[in-house]
C-alpha cells in the first residue's frame, strides 16, 4: 500500500522533475559555473568594482524605498476596498490589480511620456513611482485579502472594554494583521529588487539594477564573467529572501479566526485612509490615460495615425518585422506557455498538495516541495542568460520554454491553497461511497479547482504576454515579440517611432488587462496566495 | 438601569429586531430568551453600540446612548466563543482593559480576578492552550476587570458541553451576584436562562412577546409557542389552553382520566409512556419504574397541576 503510494509519487512528480532539470538546473549550474571559470577570486573582482557596488546600492535602496511607498499607500486602501462600503469598490479594485501583469516595458513607455520634459526625467524618483505602481496592487491584495476575512469579534470585545479605534487596530487589529504586511512587503520588496523593464526603459544611462546590469554586460559589454558573477549572487540573495518570506509566511497565527464580514459604510474617521486610496488609484490610472493620450496624438492633433503604422516596419526601418507580426507572434507565444506552465504547475500543485501518510512520503513531498520552488527564486534575466549559455537558442520552443517556466511559481501559488483546501475527508466520504480515485477526483476535486485553473491559465497566459526580461535574451531577431518590439522602437530616434511604441504599448496593455479583469472576475484568491 | 424603547435594527433593510422595550434595574440579570436567529444577539450588539438603530432609543439612567460610540460605554460584551486575544497570556488578556486605562495595582486586581473565576495558577498560559471551559472563565474575568456597569453576555455558554454547561451555569450566576452585577444575557437555552437570571424576556422573530420575573413568565407563558420554547413538553386545546410539562400526567390507578397507552419507553428514573386520553387527545405521561404499561393497554391518569401552565392567562 504504501509503496504503490510511493511509487505513484514518484510518477507523478517525474516529469515535473526532468523539465525543472533540462530547463532550469542545467542553464542555471552552467551560468555559475561560468562565473567560477577563472576561479572565485574573479567573481570577487566584479563585486569589488565601484559601478557594480553602486549597482547594488540602488537596487537595495530603490526597491526598499518602493517598498515603504507600496505600503503606505496599500495598507489604507486594503481598509478601505475590502472593509469599508464605498460605492463603486469593486470596480476600483479590479482597476488596481491591473498593474501587477501589466508589460513592465508598457509601465516603462507610460511613466517616460509622463515625466518627459520634466525634471523626472531619467531620475530615481521615476523610477520608484513606477515600481510603486507594480506593487501597490499586490499589497492591497494580500493585506486586503487577510484584513477582510478577519474575524471583528475580538475587535468588538476589545471596543466594549474600553479600546478607542486607535487602541483597538494597535493592540488587537496589528498584531493580527502583521503577518500578513510584512509577508506582503517581503513579496514587494523581492520584485521590486528584480524589476527588470522598469529600470531599463526608465533608467536609461544613469541608473541600472543589479537585474539591467546583468543584460547590460551580456547583451552590450559582453562581459559574460562578470554577468556570471553578478547572477550569482542575485541568486544567493533572492533565495535567502524567498526562505525568510516563506518562515513569515508561515507564522501567521493559526487560531486567528478567519469569517466573512459585512462591510461597513464609512465614517468621519475614515477619511484620511479615503484619501490615500484616491492618491493609490491616480498613481496607476494617471500613467494609463497619459499613455493612451499619447498615442492618440501627432504633431497637437488626435490621430489614429500611431496605430495605423502598427502595420509597418517604422521610420527608417527600426525594426525588421511589422508590430502587428510581433503581436501575433506574442500570442502564439503566450498559448505555448500557458499550457507548459499549466500542466507543470497543475502535475506540481498535486503532488505537493496531497496529504503524506507515512515519513518517507513526507520527507519525499517536502524535498519535491523545495525543489519545486527554486524557480522561484532566479530572475528572469537570469533565466534566460542561463538558456543562452546551455540550450540551441535556435529553437523556436525555448521562448515559451522560458515564459512557461517565470509564470510557474504563479500557476502552482494558486492551486496548491485550493486543493490543500480540499478537506481530505470528502475525498475519504467519495471513496466510502464507492468512488474510485479517478471519480473521486472528478467528484471532489475537479469542481473546486476548475475556475482557478482558469484563473491560473489567464496569468499564464498574461505573464507569457508581457514577459521581457527572458525574452529579451532568447527572442530572435527574425520572430520578436511585442514587448521586445516596443524596446526596440523607444530606443530608436523620431518622434513616429515613439508613436508607433505608445500604441504598440496600449495594444499590449489592454490584452493582457482584459485577460486579468476577465480572470479577477472569477473572483479567486490568487494574488494573495503569494 | 438600563432601557430600551422600541428598539429597531436592520441588516441591509430586513429588519431583525422590531420594536423591542426592556426594562433592566441595576443589579439583576435579564435573560433574552429565543431560537437562533430571533435578532436576540442583534439586539445585544446594539446595545453594546455595535449596531446602529432604525428607530427608538437606548440609555442607561436616563440618558440617550446613540451617540455614545462602543468603547465610551462602560460596558463589556463577552461572545460565545470568548473571543479571547491569541497573541496575550491569559494575565493580560484579563488586564487588558485596566491598562487602556492605565490602571494601578494591575498585577493584584487580576489575580483576585483568576481566584474569583477559579483559575489560579493560569496566568502565563496562552489562551490556546486552554479548555473551552476555561476560556470562557477568562472571558468573563476579562469582562470583570473594570467592573462594567452593564455584563452583556452572548450565548456565554453555548459552546460548551452539557454537564459543564450547568457547572458554569450555577458558577456564572454566583459571580454575577457576588459581584452585584447588571448583565443582559441572551440564550437558547432555557435551563441555562432560568439557572443564570433573574428575569426573562423571550423573543420570536425579531420581537419580544413577553418579560417579567422568571417565575412569572414560566408561569404564564404568553402563547403556545413560547410555552414550548420554555420546555412544557404540549399545550393542550380546551376551554382554556393548557401548557403541560412531560410529567404533569402520572399513570395512577385511582386517576380520573382514561386512556389508552399508544407508546412506552423505560428511562433510568421513570417509565414514560405516550396515552391516547379520551376528550384530549395524545399527552405524555409518566409512571414509576416497576409498572410497565405496554401498547393498547387502558389506564386511568391524575394531573398535577403544578407542572401545567395556563397559556395567556
Amino acid at each position: 500500500m504504501t509503496t504503490r503510494r510511493l511509487l505513484t509519487l514518484v510518477g507523478l512528480a517525474l516529469g515535473p522533475v526532468l523539465v525543472l532539470a533540462v530547463f532550469f538546473v542545467l542553464p542555471v549550474s552552467a551560468m555559475i559555473g561560468r562565473g567560477f571559470d577563472e576561479g572565485p577570486r574573479a567573481v570577487l573582482e566584479v563585486l569589488g568594482r565601484p559601478r557594480t557596488r553602486r549597482v547594488v546600492w540602488f537596487t537595495v535602496w530603490s526597491a526598499g524605498a518602493a517598498t515603504l511607498v507600496s505600503v503606505a499607500l496599500g495598507m489604507p486602501a486594503a481598509h478601505v476596498l475590502h472593509r469599508l462600503d464605498v460605492p463603486g469598490r469593486s470596480v476600483v479594485r479590479s482597476v488596481l490589480v491591473v498593474p501587477f501583469v501589466l508589460p513592465t516595458v508598457v509601465v516603462g513607455v507610460a511613466f517616460r511620456l509622463l515625466v518627459r520634459g520634466t525634471p523626472l526625467d531619467g531620475s530615481a524618483l521615476a523610477i520608484v513611482a513606477g515600481l510603486v505602481f507594480f506593487n501597490v496592487a499586490v499589497v492591497i491584495r494580500v493585506v486586503g485579502a487577510a484584513w477582510e476575512s478577519l474575524d471583528a469579534r475580538p475587535g468588538e470585545a476589545a471596543a466594549a472594554l474600553g479600546a478607542s479605534p486607535a487602541q483597538v487596530f494597535r493592540t488587537v487589529t496589528w498584531p493580527a494583521l502583521r503577518p500578513a504586511v510584512v509577508s506582503a512587503a517581503s513579496v514587494v520588496f523581492l520584485f521590486c529588487a528584480t524589476s527588470y523593464g522598469v529600470v531599463l526603459t526608465l533608467g536609461g544611462l544613469r541608473y541600472s539594477s543589479v537585474e539591467t546590469e546583468i543584460y547590460l554586460l551580456t547583451t552590450q559589454l559582453l562581459d559574460l564573467q562578470a554577468a556570471a558573477a553578478l547572477s550569482i549572487v542575485q541568486l544567493l540573495a533572492i533565495t535567502a529572501l524567498i526562505v525568510v518570506v516563506g518562515r513569515l509566511r508561515r507564522s501567521p497565527d493559526p487560531t486567528t479566526a478567519r469569517r466573512p464580514n459585512r462591510a461597513r459604510r464609512p465614517g468621519r474617521g475614515d477619511l484620511p485612509q479615503v484619501v490615500a486610496t484616491v492618491v493609490a488609484l491616480a498613481l496607476v490610472v494617471t500613467p494609463l490615460l497619459t499613455l493612451l493620450a499619447g498615442s492618440l496624438r501627432e504633431d497637437g492633433t488626435w490621430t489614429l495615425a500611431n496605430y495605423r503604422r502598427l502595420r509597418t516596419v517604422g521610420d527608417g526601418n527600426a525594426l525588421l518585422v511589422p508590430v502587428t507580426d510581433a503581436l501575433v507572434t506574442s500570442l502564439r507565444t503566450a498559448v505555448d506557455a500557458t499550457w507548459m506552465s499549466l500542466l507543470l504547475g497543475g502535475l506540481i500543485a498535486v503532488v505537493v498538495s496531497r496529504r503524506s501518510l507515512s515519513r518517507a512520503e513526507r520527507g519525499l513531498r517536502s524535498t519535491l516541495d523545495a525543489f519545486f520552488m527554486l524557480p522561484l527564486g532566479v530572475s528572469a534575466v537570469t533565466l534566460g542568460f542561463g538558456f543562452l549559455l546551455t540550450l540551441d537558442t535556435s529553437s523556436r520552443l525555448l521562448v515559451p520554454i522560458a515564459q512557461a517556466l517565470v509564470a510557474l511559481p504563479l500557476v502552482v501559488r494558486t492551486l496548491v491553497p485550493v486543493l490543500s483546501g480540499v478537506d481530505d475527508r470528502q475525498r475519504q466520504a467519495a471513496a466510502s461511497l464507492g468512488a474510485g480515485p479517478l471519480r473521486t477526483c472528478a467528484t471532489v476535486d475537479l469542481p473546486v479547482v476548475r475556475r482557478p485553473l482558469l484563473v491560473a491559465a489567464g496569468f499564464a497566459f498574461a505573464v507569457s504576454l508581457g514577459e521581457f526580461g527572458a525574452t529579451s535574451f532568447l527572442v530572435r531577431d527574425e520572430h520578436p515579440t511585442l514587448p521586445v518590439v516596443i524596446f526596440q522602437l523607444i530606443g530608436r530616434p523620431g518622434s513616429e517611432n515613439f508613436g508607433m511604441a505608445l500604441a504598440a504599448s496600449v495594444v499590449l496593455a489592454a490584452a493582457t488587462a482584459l485577460v486579468v479583469l476577465v480572470v479577477d472576475r472569477l473572483g479567486v484568491r490568487s494574488l494573495g496566495a503569494f | 438601569m438600563l432601557r430600551l424603547t422600541d428598539v429597531s435594527v436592520s441588516y441591509d433593510g430586513v429588519p431583525a429586531v422590531r420594536d423591542a422595550s426592556l426594562e433592566l434595574p441595576d443589579g439583576q440579570v435579564l435573560a433574552v430568551l429565543g431560537p437562533s436567529g430571533c435578532g436576540k444577539s442583534t439586539l445585544l450588539r446594539a446595545v453594546a453600540g455595535l449596531e446602529p438603530l432604525v428607530a427608538g432609543a437606548i440609555a442607561w439612567d436616563g440618558a440617550d446612548l446613540s451617540r455614545v460610540p462602543t468603547h465610551k460605554r462602560g460596558f463589556a460584551l463577552m461572545f460565545q466563543d470568548g473571543q479571547l486575544f491569541n497573541h496575550l497570556t491569559v494575565a493580560r488578556n484579563i488586564g487588558y482593559a485596566l491598562r487602556l486605562r492605565r490602571a494601578s495595582g494591575i498585577v493584584d486586581r487580576v489575580g483576585e480576578l483568576l481566584a474569583l473565576v477559579g483559575l489560579e495558577g493560569y496566568a502565563d498560559r496562552l489562551p490556546a492552550t486552554l479548555s473551552g471551559g476555561e476560556r470562557q472563565r477568562v472571558a468573563l474575568a476579562r469582562c470583570l476587570a473594570v467592573r462594567p456597569r452593564l455584563l452583556l453576555l452572548d450565548e456565554p455558554l453555548s459552546a460548551l458541553d452539557t454537564g459543564l454547561r450547568q457547572r458554569l451555569a450555577s458558577d456564572l450566576r454566583e459571580i454575577l451576584t457576588a459581584e452585584g452585577i447588571t448583565a443582559l444575557m441572551v440564550t437558547h437555552d432555557h435551563e441555562e436562562a432560568f439557572t443564570v437570571a433573574d428575569r426573562l424576556a423571550v423573543m420570536r422573530a425579531g420581537e419580544i412577546v413577553q418579560q417579567g420575573g422568571i417565575d412569572e413568565v414560566w408561569r404564564a407563558p404568553a402563547d403556545a409557542e413560547t410555552a414550548l420554547f420554555l420546555g412544557y413538553a404540549r399545550v393542550l386545546d380546551g376551554p382554556v389552553r393548557l401548557a403541560v410539562r412531560r410529567s404533569a400526567f402520572r399513570v395512577d390507578p385511582e386517576g380520573s382520566l382514561r386512556g389508552t397507552v399508544l407508546e412506552a419507553r423505560v428511562t433510568p428514573e421513570q417509565v414514560r409512556v405516550v396515552v391516547d386520553v379520551e376528550d384530549v387527545g395524545e399527552v405524555d405521561a409518566v409512571a414509576p419504574l416497576g409498572q410497565h404499561p405496554a401498547a393498547g393497554q387502558h389506564v386511568r391518569l391524575s394531573l398535577d397541576s403544578t407542572r401545567t401552565a395556563v397559556v395567556g392567562g
